[in-house]
């Protein structure tokens, strides 16, 4: 076993698919920034709330105000830098610090894939995307190899393959399988698309689209790995992915993902790409090859290995975190993000505060419009950790205007996938006695269905 | 944006050639149909999908232009009622003018929901219906007959509430009220701001329906996009604000101290003629109510409506009759309504616990519709990248 495993970790491998991976890595983050700025979201989302939703740990994490705009600007700067592979080291590690700190500063806008790109990031800080095909290696040919250490390509497929099974795994419930929910409640609302919108409304096809969509996850990595289903499984996750794009308002991802499908083909057509984008740049690719070294990369300090393990190791424990949990994972939420449970259910909630006077008496209701944007109001009003933060928000706010004996109390609905709405936190309890932690959430209401599965 | 790999694809050997094409192929499809499908104007087929047009067609054709035509009459009404007020300030005009006053009032009810359009450009429930109204504004304006109603500091300072403060509240019996316009050393100054007032709410109508009638209608129906700026994704917002802010909090929930220490009677919805709040309630939940079936504005029968369309929805769901509960919901809120006292200054004042009931049951239909239709209808609320990942 041992010296298998340290043979494999001596194997060494083309150094083009990195650099494809790179540079297509590089291009899409720095659209997805530009466009996240032209859609006017910066000020939407982090300069005109009042109040933002941190991360449990993170409570440090905030918009700058207008200076948010420059973290954005910083970030899509990082983001060509690293497509271009200059300065690649530095470059990826603005990346993935600016990165993060943007994801941080307000978690109403969660998206596993904002998760999943930080988490490349930080993998690439690791791996030697620059040795080849680079502005790095073009200066210092010293540094230009034309082989790398093959873990370092496999790190990129294993962490692919874990948003895959991990997405795939978390399909297998019976909301999912067996009541083809929330697909059932998302696909007829799209009745306005040519062809597909009269279909869509047909319950067979809502099935179909459940039943596919999990088989689709739990096989594509293995479909990608395998030479001859190799191209069949590409145009796969090209359909796939595109047609989430058109039913769901799911941005970029489609196209992240299906670049980065693209590292799992031979060294022969990365060289093809790479050929393209030198014809168009007017690059002499042929001198590119010939000026890099024909020896393998090699790591220079040996924590490298190590950290990538670790990270990848927690990579694939942190998905299941949720066993450690009693309670339904889609009614508490607890463990739920970071997970890569992507598109599994359709929660929709409403929370009305109620201020008291504990020793008096006198109460008032919130209007959540004083202190939530729209978007945060619906994000908070079905998520426990939203509703407790929210609450102790409000009592500061409270006790700052002079108010005596706050206590925070709220009364709550929420509806899952299509079951009518219910009570969903325990409106007696004075949410300023609760404290966040990885505690379970006593405070949360039983959820009185079943949702079997993982 | 990426579509350059698309064409790189084609330098790859024949083997590859078939999926590549594949891919391509639909790739290039799909994106053609993202980005076209919001300018699709294919027609519904017949059977096998709710016809959103049809039910934007009954609400426009049968529900909101009827009702704005009604209200735009008893606006017009309104106006004529208050120049002869004006000219002529008898005890006997200033009944006459309160009597229609308060019957333009009650129509309003039947429009306010629809903030949408020229409407909500012109936001036209914030110029008509804000209350309570600034007297300290009004009583200031009149006296330096300098004012621009058009401006957003003054919605406080016109509408229903300012006229019900012009002809119910100036004093407490209709003599000295008629004194502010007949003897009082500025009451050119009064006559013009009454006048200003009636007009106004005239004119934003007769804008309102002109736009429904002039084109919009037309826009309206046939914008039966499934996203956030589609007909019914708006409206429905729009209808289910209106529900919760204006209805539930704004007539029951803020004067009975529900976001308060304390109850707030000066802020009743007619609070000078102070028997007419409960009239207002009830209308306004009886056309929301209506509305939620598709009811014919002046007629019996219903048509396609947020009802038949959780209907359609829920013989592919199968799940709780949700339409029934709403429906249901409607008329306990109204009953329990129906028992509060006329005047609801007096209702807060002998027992709130009334106001607060009446609360709880409008309260009810905002879960049902916020959470549960909206949930079924699959409606945005916002544009950014959000639902579902």
């Amino acid at each position: 076993m041992f010296p298998t495993f340290s043979k494999y970790l001596n194997k060494s491998t083309s150094a083009a698919p990195l650099a494809v991976f790179r540079v297509f890595f590089g291009l899409m983050m720095l659209v997805s920034i530009i466009r996240f700025m032209l859609n006017g979201w910066v000020y939407k989302l982090y300069i005109e709330p009042k109040f933002f939703f941190s991360y449990y740990g993170f409570e440090w994490v905030q918009p700058l105000g207008d200076y948010t705009y420059l973290i954005f600007i910083i970030c899509g700067i990082a983001s060509l830098f690293v497509a271009l592979g200059y300065k690649y080291r530095l470059a990826i590690i603005v990346f993935f610090l600016s990165f993060t700190y943007i994801e941080l500063m307000d978690k109403t806008t969660y998206l596993n894939h904002y998760y999943f790109i930080s988490c490349v990031g930080f993998l690439m800080v690791f791996l030697p995307a620059n040795a080849y095909f680079s502005l790095d290696a073009y200066k210092n040919p010293s540094k230009a190899f034309l082989r790398i250490p093959k873990w370092t390509v496999d790190s990129i497929k294993f962490l692919l393959g874990l948003v895959y099974i991990h997405a795939g795994l978390a399909k297998l419930n019976s909301d999912w399988l067996f009541k083809a929910m929330p697909l059932k409640i998302w696909l007829p609302s799209k009745y306005d698309l040519p062809i597909l919108g009269d279909l869509l409304q047909q319950e067979w096809v809502h099935f179909a689209f459940s039943w596919s969509g999990a088989i689709y996850d739990l096989i594509i990595p293995f479909l990608l790995l395998y030479k001859p289903t190799r191209w069949f499984a590409f145009a796969l996750v090209v359909i796939f992915h595109v047609l989430t794009r058109v039913l769901f308002p799911i941005g970029m991802f489609p196209f992240i993902m299906i670049v980065s499908a693209l590292i799992f083909f031979d060294v022969g057509v990365h060289h093809r790409i790479l050929g393209f984008i030198s014809r168009l740049f007017r690059i002499n690719y042929s001198k590119v090859i010939s000026m890099a070294n024909e020896k393998s990369f090699r790591f220079k300090r040996n924590f490298t290995l190590p950290i990538v393990a670790i990270f990848l190791a927690v990579q694939l424990l942190l998905p299941w975190r949720y066993l450690l949990y009693p309670n339904e994972l889609f009614w508490t939420e607890e463990g739920f993000r970071f997970s890569w449970r992507v598109m599994l259910m359709e929660k929709a909630g409403y929370a009305q505060f109620t201020i008291k006077n504990t020793e008096k008496g006198e109460q008032f209701v919130v209007d959540n419009d004083d202190f939530l944007t729209s978007f945060q109001e619906k994000q908070m009003s079905f998520q426990p950790d939203f509703i407790l933060e929210y609450a102790h928000y409000l009592g500061n706010h409270f006790k700052k205007q002079g108010h005596e004996n706050v206590g925070v109390f709220v009364e709550s609905y929420v509806a899952l996938n299509g079951r009518l709405s219910q009570p969903f936190i325990a409106p007696k309890v004075d949410l300023l006695k609760k404290n966040e932690s990885f505690c379970r959430k006593d405070w949360i209401l039983p959820f009185n269905d079943e949702i079997k599965g993982l | 944006m990426i579509s350059p790999f698309g064409w790189i694809f084609l330098n790859f050997k024949p083997s590859k050639m078939k999926y590549l094409k594949l891919s391509a192929i639909v790739f290039s499809l799909t994106l053609i149909l993202a980005s076209c499908s919001n300018s699709s104007d294919n027609p519904e087929s017949a059977d096998d999908n709710f016809d959103r047009g049809a039910m934007l067609a009954n609400w426009a054709d049968n529900i909101i232009i009827p009702a704005y035509t009604s209200f735009n009459a008893k606006a017009a009404d309104l106006k004529t009622k208050t120049t002869e007020f004006s000219t002529n300030p008898t005890v006997e005009k200033l009944q006459e003018l309160r009597n229609t006053w308060e019957s333009a009032y009650v129509s309003f009810q039947h429009v306010s929901m629809f903030e949408i359009g020229k409407a909500e450009e012109l936001r036209f429930r914030n110029r008509v219906n804000i209350y309570p109204t600034d007297t300290a504004q009004i009583e200031g304006f009149i006296s330096t007959g300098e004012y621009n109603l058009d401006l957003p500091s003054t919605i406080d300072a016109q509408g229903f509430p300012a006229l019900d403060y012009m002809i119910n509240g100036l004093a407490t019996n209709d003599n000295e009220i008629i004194s502010f316009y007949t003897s009082h050393t500025n009451a050119e100054g009064y006559k013009n701001y009454v006048n200003t007032l009636a007009s106004t709410i005239s004119s934003l109508s007769a804008e309102v329906l002109t736009s429904w009638t002039a084109g919009y209608r037309d826009v309206f129906v046939s914008n039966t996009a499934s996203s956030a700026s589609g007909a019914v994704d708006k409206f429905t917002n729009a209808y289910i604000f209106y529900y919760e802010k204006s209805l539930r909090a704004g007539k029951i929930g803020i004067p009975a101290g529900v976001y308060s220490n304390g109850v707030l009677p000066e802020k009743v919805e007619a609070f000078y003629k102070e028997d007419i709040s409960k009239k207002l309630l009830l209308e306004s939940i009886t056309a929301t109510h209506n509305f939620f079936n598709g009811k014919k504005f002046d007629g019996n029968t219903n048509g396609p409506s947020f009802k038949t369309y959780l209907d359609y929805l829920n013989t592919i769901k199968n799940g709780e009759n949700l339409s029934a509960l709403i429906d249901g919901q409607f008329t306990v809120a109204h009953n329990k309504a129906n028992e509060l006292n006329p005047n609801f200054v007096e209702q807060i004042a002998t027992d709130n616990t009334k106001m607060l009931q009446t609360f709880d049951e409008l309260q009810r239909n905002v879960v049902l519709m916020k959470v549960d239709m909206v949930q079924a209808l699959n409606i945005s609320i916002n544009y950014v990248d959000a639902d579902g990942d």
